[in-house]
């Protein structure tokens, strides 16, 4: 195949191009070629197809996106906002912390473990480019139906993935979520979330200035992993035989990984990069493009110059290739050679693969003939902007009006028991030990609580014990009810999370996983759910930071239930100072804070016991949550609390067996006056928490509680070995604990 | 009783990071000319009854379902000879 210079594309302006298969629509053919004034190589064509994608251009997303930075509340602990590798949180003593959740949907459906693991390796390589030293990740999980046989396949190798790759780069996995719905059948979700730690003068930004400074491509050779539809590029013709397309797969190497982080972090101690960017999606394409826009512009590569693990591939498969456990730095002349024999050191290949110019453009060549001539921001960050119809789906009003709080409730008290018993054994519910118990949850030993922790809580300073706190949390079932409120709901509970473990939310990553985009009704879900996220964070005053959007998530004409997925950061100044979930102490008062009314659409009971999803989802509450969150972190940080448990899905009752069966002690509980047993146990209400208060305690607590306002209702005492509620049933923790553990294992192991 | 062997390989443009580790050990060690490595495995399969065209294809369905990943792996199905087992080529 002749190779496709810039010069024969300028000669040959009628040459067919394989626009179609690389994804582009017409009008952004047409555009590409109005921006350079010809047709474009063979080169440009894979840089543009791949960054004007969805995933790498956000078209469809960024006119929602927007209200994220513009409804951003004043917040000063924002070193880094929206738009870089990861944000940026100041959480005091000259630290700052990094986090970002991020999607690797498709690929793990694909090939589960790899697809998971790369997950990791991809988000961890984004946190360790800000300058910070990786120290925790997580992992929110949806899986379809948990007795469908596709899920057997998909969720263990999801999960040996997640662990195998994490456990070998030495990274604890302190949190996440599993979820099982057959909406996900065919769409898993695998989102994957990694937390950093710097000092403050330690941020490094991904931006190319500087003429004359080198660029310098480090980490794994660049093999054909993720190329998939470019390839159609290498071959000679396009016609019906078409060219044996090369597979998306990307393989994963962490002990490679874990060298490139140690490399990195010891760069930055000796102050040797002007910019630096990760590889991940769009490989080389992003990199250089990315690093050219957000710099002066300029940029000059030498493509031949990148090592390559196979010698047949083309250039255009070399920009696209997917390769993981690569990164590109931009260094002074002077500090190349530290740079390279830091490299040496540690055993990373490094080469200088080109160098920052006067210009305004990216050119890339390939044995001395240019094959890229391309202005960069015009690839990387002037891709297409889609303002796509929505509207409210014809469905909607029908799904709210199917009311839940008009199933069917149980008749007597041993019919609650049993709905009770089957709720904590229902997939969503119950224990997922048997899937986290495979991850390394406390190597690094600085994890101050994992799962099934609220939230994920790592020590940052040995010496002041300041640390921070992560929750991802989600509901779809929500969502899907009300995308506005669902998101908020989302958002709550994370929020609510982080405020229960004892520390002080700061700030919020979010990935949002939607389907098809080019449905109104979905574009509609999208919409919502982002204009209710901006609309809490404005009120709740937690920033987005940044994070990710998955489309496409659908089989058919079939998506997923929306699935906005928020991960809230707080810090908490000492660790020792933490709230576990566990109930320990005999004797110890059980207060629920908050207010419970009759909220059953798309409730845990409503699902498990009647297959069911209408109705409206819980209220929100943002005040009453920031209240709640107050009252909870002074609570932590007085010693007025033992222990506590956010409400949400499940309601009461789940949030008593968890903390019952963490503490190996019972409860006795009694209804409050208002409420009937069922509406106590299993609404969903949000804005609420169990606390338990140590007798010597009540008052100072209560005396907190109704001076601001807060209700706070005493519903029992830890004690015994049986979750018991009084005029009503007694279930044995034994058999709670059979329940409640046994079912993960038995559809999985 | 026949043998037949199933060789499966990741695919020429898949990472391979346990061959790469061997290729990296042996210059250490002094083995020196090598210039790729890649790992495969290897299963050995005692067929009761006769290796006919039937049993075959159930090795080929067992291959490609089970012993290999085939979105990474690529396999080979081979009958080892009974006079050559044991030999080495």
């Amino acid at each position: 195949m002749t190779l496709d210079t810039v010069k024969h594309a300028a000669e040959t302006p009628e040459s067919a191009q394989p626009w179609k298969e690389l994804g582009l629509k017409q009008d952004e053919y047409e555009r590409i070629r109005e921006i350079l004034d010809r047709r474009p190589t063979g080169a440009e064509l894979a840089m543009y197809s791949v960054m004007w994608s969805e995933h790498c251009s956000y078209k469809s997303s960024k006119v929602h996106l927007k209200q994220f930075g513009e409804k951003a509340p004043e917040n000063d602990a924002l070193l880094v906002g929206i738009g870089e590798n990861a944000g940026v949180v100041d959480v005091g003593q000259g630290y700052a912390v990094t986090f970002k959740v991020e999607s690797h949907n498709h690929p793990s459906y694909i090939e589960p473990y790899q697809g998971a693991a790369t997950g990791v390796g991809g988000i961890v390589r984004d946190i360790l480019a800000m300058g910070a030293r990786p120290v925790a990740v997580m992992d929110p999980l949806r899986f379809g139906a948990a007795d469908h046989p596709d899920t057997k396949r998909v969720l263990p190798g999801v999960v040996a993935g997640i662990g195998g790759y994490g456990n070998c780069l030495g990274l604890p996995n302190i949190g996440g979520e599993v979820v099982f719905d057959p909406c996900y059948q065919g769409n898993p979700l695998v989102n994957a979330l990694c937390v950093g730690v710097m000092k403050h003068e330690d941020i490094h930004l991904a931006k190319a200035s500087g003429a004359g400074n080198k660029v310098i491509l480090y980490g794994a050779r660049t093999g054909g992993d993720g190329i998939g539809g470019v390839s159609v590029l290498a071959s000679e013709t396009f016609d019906s035989t078409g060219p044996s397309r090369r597979p998306a797969v990307q393989v994963g190497d962490p002990f490679q990984e874990k060298l490139l982080i140690e490399c990195t972090l010891e760069i930055f101690r000796e102050d040797l990069v002007a910019g630096i960017q990760d590889l991940g999606g769009a490989g080389l394409s992003c990199a250089t493009s990315e690093l050219a826009s957000a710099g002066s512009g300029g940029m000059r590569v030498e493509l031949d110059t990148v090592p390559l693990r196979d010698a047949t591939l083309s250039p255009e498969e070399i920009l696209m290739s997917e390769s993981q456990e690569r990164m590109c730095a931009v260094v002074e002349p002077g500090n190349v050679d530290r740079f390279l024999e830091i490299c040496e050191k540690w055993d990373v290949i490094a080469t200088v693969i080109g160098e920052v110019t006067e210009g305004e453009r990216l050119e890339i060549f390939w044995h001395g003939e240019q094959i890229v001539d391309v202005p960069p921001r015009s690839v990387a960050h002037e891709g297409p902007t889609y303002h796509r119809p929505y509207a409210r789906p014809e469905w909607q009003d029908a799904l709210q009006a199917d009311d839940a709080n008009k199933l069917a409730r149980p008749a007597n008290a041993d019919e609650l028991r049993e709905q009770i018993l089957k709720l904590v054994a229902s997939p969503n519910q119950a224990s997922k030990a048997w899937i986290t118990d495979q991850y390394d949850r406390f190597v690094q030993g600085n994890t101050v609580l994992a799962q099934p922790e609220d939230s994920g809580m790592v020590r940052i300073d040995e010496e002041t014990n300041l640390g921070v706190a992560v929750s991802t949390d989600g509901n779809g079932r929500y969502a899907k009810l009300d995308p506005y409120t669902g998101a908020q709901l989302a958002l709550a509970e994370s929020y609510r999370n982080v405020a229960a473990s004892g520390a002080k939310p700061l700030a919020i990553s979010d990935c949002l996983n939607f389907g098809s985009p080019e449905d109104p009704g979905v574009m509609w879900q999208f919409a919502e759910a982002t204009r209710g996220l901006a609309d809490a964070c404005q009120i709740l005053g937690t920033p987005v930071t940044g994070g990710n959007v998955s489309l496409y998530n659908q089989t058919g004409d079939t998506a997923i239930h929306p699935t906005p997925v928020v991960a809230v950061l707080g810090v908490i100044d000492d660790v020792t100072r933490r709230t576990p979930i566990a109930f320990a102490e005999e004797g110890q008062l059980l207060y629920l804070l908050g207010e419970t009314r009759e909220e059953f659409g798309g409730s845990a009971w409503s699902q498990v016991v009647h297959d069911h999803l209408g109705g409206l989802p819980p209220q929100v509450d943002l005040e009453r949550e920031r209240l709640l969150a107050e009252i909870l972190i002074s609570g932590s940080r007085d010693g007025m609390i033992d222990a506590a448990h956010d409400l949400s899905d499940g309601g009461v009752v789940q949030a008593v067996v968890e903390s019952c069966l963490r503490g190996g002690r019972g409860a006795r509980l009694v209804v409050p006056d208002g409420l009937d047993a069922f509406t106590f146990l299993l609404s969903e209400s949000a804005g609420r928490a169990i606390v338990a208060v140590p007798r010597s305690e009540e008052l100072r607590f209560t005396d907190m509680c109704g001076a601001r306002g807060l209700p706070a209702t005493r519903i029992g005492v830890i004690d015994g070995d049986a979750v018991e509620v009084q005029g009503e049933f007694s279930i044995p923790l034994s058999e709670l604990r059979t329940a409640h553990e046994e079912t993960v294992p038995g559809l999985l192991a | 009783m026949a043998r037949v062997v199933v060789d499966v390989m990741l695919k020429p443009e898949i990472l391979d990071p346990q061959g790469q580790a061997v290729q990296r050990a042996l210059p250490r060690l002094g083995f020196q000319g090598i210039a790729d490595v890649r790992q495969g495995k290897r299963f050995e399969l005692e067929v009761e009854g006769p290796v006919d065209e039937a049993a075959l294809a159930r090795i080929h369905e067992m291959a490609e379902t089970f012993l290999a990943n085939t979105v990474i792996e690529d396999f080979v199905v081979k009958v080892e000879e009974p006079a050559t087992a044991g030999e080495s080529k």
